[in-house]
């Protein structure tokens, strides 16, 4: 089912209705357009529809005006706003998110290392040492500091290490630290944090691909 | 022109000062011009381990303020002509220390002397900033204690943005049996951990406190264990390539004569 307005097409999809906005009128008409459409009753009341809006961007006032114009005066929700494009500011920060951050270095006692995306260390995180990712850490060499993947709620998020002696893993919200008393650290191992028991837990690294099969796939990074 | 090297470990207490006296010492020993700075202000004793105290006159407060030329607060020291140290000051306002000001007095030095050694206060405050800022390499000295490693690898990785030629590692106080029976943290395990050139390994030695007692660094004696790991240090840093020191206690002739065999 599809009808077209001079600036509006709506879609019967299996998901629901669809509203396409036109990108090259001005916004005012949008919106006068669309006030037309609802008076005319053409859209059924209390559905929700998906906003797309092609080629353009609107800006949080101007979803905040359609919402208003929908929700408050004809209780139509709406369930999202597609867009063919998003701001540079947007694409950056995914961009940041989704790209691995090489270190060539140790770090050391009292360093901090804070980065979005996936980390990368050729070399040791000593005691005493923090790294923060929002994704997952991996270190080609001895872990025996801190290191927090996941921040804050990637939970999804792994660390693996070529040497496993941390003094303290954290993914998401969750935490494990080493037994008080002195441990052989393990060879290429990683942690995770298990589903069913939602604690943190290590594994061979073999097992990897196994429990965590989508963690190089972007999709699955909620974008 | 001379080369500056601070000498310094983040923790007090593992040999900072006894290290400098000494490494100063063995480099004397070998004809070279030696000038120590005291950089911890308010809490001096490199002068007390050389046996210099009765000779200070002028201290580095002193020349930094302008109260006395640089030339006056040196003081010789009483065995060698080519040592010289400047002193801290044990009283004055240790505001007055800058690190413009240190990194002036060492290329004041340089020109007249082939190595300066900075002794530098634990901790990682002001005192630390003023005694870096005049080096051209670093010595960092640890123990094989835990806590005195993980101070070392904090000091690393400052030292790591301040621009220095090369950083390098001394272990004191080396016990072999506690090492031996897992009590201490082993030679290898800390230069792993740290993961920087190891300059030299000093035994822990009474003769170090002894020598200290009297006002006489241990490197001047010819054969106590630690001296010879102190000369050893000032030889690798003239550029020489010596093995690091056997740990093994001497146990007789006839194990000497099974090495040498090669049935041991």
């Amino acid at each position: 089912m599809t009808e077209t307005n001079l600036y509006l097409t709506m879609k019967g999809t299996t998901e629901g209705i669809i509203v396409y906005l036109d990108d090259q009128c001005s916004f005012d008409q949008l919106l006068e357009e669309l006030h037309k459409q609802l008076e005319s009753d053409a859209i059924h009341q209390r559905t929700s529809i998906k906003v797309h809006t092609q080629n353009r961007l609107l800006d949080t006032w101007q979803q905040d005006e359609i919402r208003h114009l929908l929700n408050d005066q004809h209780s139509i929700g709406i369930k999202s706003f597609e867009s063919n494009v998003i701001s540079k500011e947007e694409a950056r920060s995914w961009y940041d998110h989704l790209t691995l951050k090489p270190y060539v270095k140790t770090i050391r006692s009292g360093q901090e290392l804070h980065e979005n995306g996936d980390i990368f260390i050729i070399g040791d995180v000593n005691p005493g040492a923090t790294v923060t990712a929002s994704g997952s850490v991996f270190v080609l060499g001895q872990l025996r500091g801190i290191v927090h993947a996941g921040f804050p709620d990637g939970a999804n998020e792994v660390v693996a290490a070529s040497y496993m002696n941390p003094s303290q893993i954290r993914i998401a919200d969750q935490l494990s630290r080493a037994p008080d008393y002195e441990v052989e650290g393990s060879q290429r191992e990683f942690a995770f944090i298990n589903q069913e028991t939602s604690q943190i837990e290590l594994d061979d690294l073999h097992n990897l691909q196994k429990i965590r099969p989508n963690l190089t796939d972007i999709s699955e990074r909620g974008l | 022109m001379g080369e500056s090297i601070v000498i310094t470990s983040g923790k007090g207490g593992v040999g900072k000062t006894t290290t400098t006296a000494n490494i100063g010492t063995a480099l004397a020993l070998q004809d070279k011009k030696v000038c120590l700075i005291d950089t911890d202000i308010g809490l001096r004793n490199l002068d007390v381990i050389l046996g210099l105290e009765n000779r200070i006159i002028f201290d580095i407060v002193d020349v930094i303020e302008g109260q006395c030329k640089l030339q006056a607060a040196l003081v010789k020291d009483k065995r060698f002509d080519c040592l010289h140290l400047l002193p801290a000051a044990q009283s004055s306002d240790k505001n007055e220390v800058t690190p413009e000001g240190i990194q002036s007095l060492v290329e004041q030095l340089k020109p007249d002397y082939d190595y300066i050694l900075i002794d530098c206060p634990a901790g990682i405050e002001q005192g630390y900033k003023n005694a870096v800022a005049g080096a051209d390499k670093a010595v960092v000295v640890t123990t094989p204690e835990k806590s005195s490693v993980r101070d070392a690898d904090r000091i690393i990785g400052l030292l790591e943005q301040e621009n220095l030629e090369s950083t390098h590692l001394v272990i004191n106080r080396i016990r072999k049996h506690m090492m031996d029976s897992g009590d201490m943290l082993a030679v290898d395990d800390i230069v792993s951990t740290l993961s920087i050139d190891l300059l030299g390994v000093i035994m822990d030695d009474e003769d170090v406190i002894r020598a200290s007692h009297h006002g006489n660094p241990v490197a001047f004696q010819p054969d106590t264990k630690a001296s010879i790991g102190y000369r050893n240090i000032a030889r690798r840093i003239l550029g020489e390539s010596v093995p690091l020191m056997s740990f093994d206690e001497d146990k007789g002739f006839l194990l000497k004569m099974k090495k040498l065999l090669g049935m041991k």
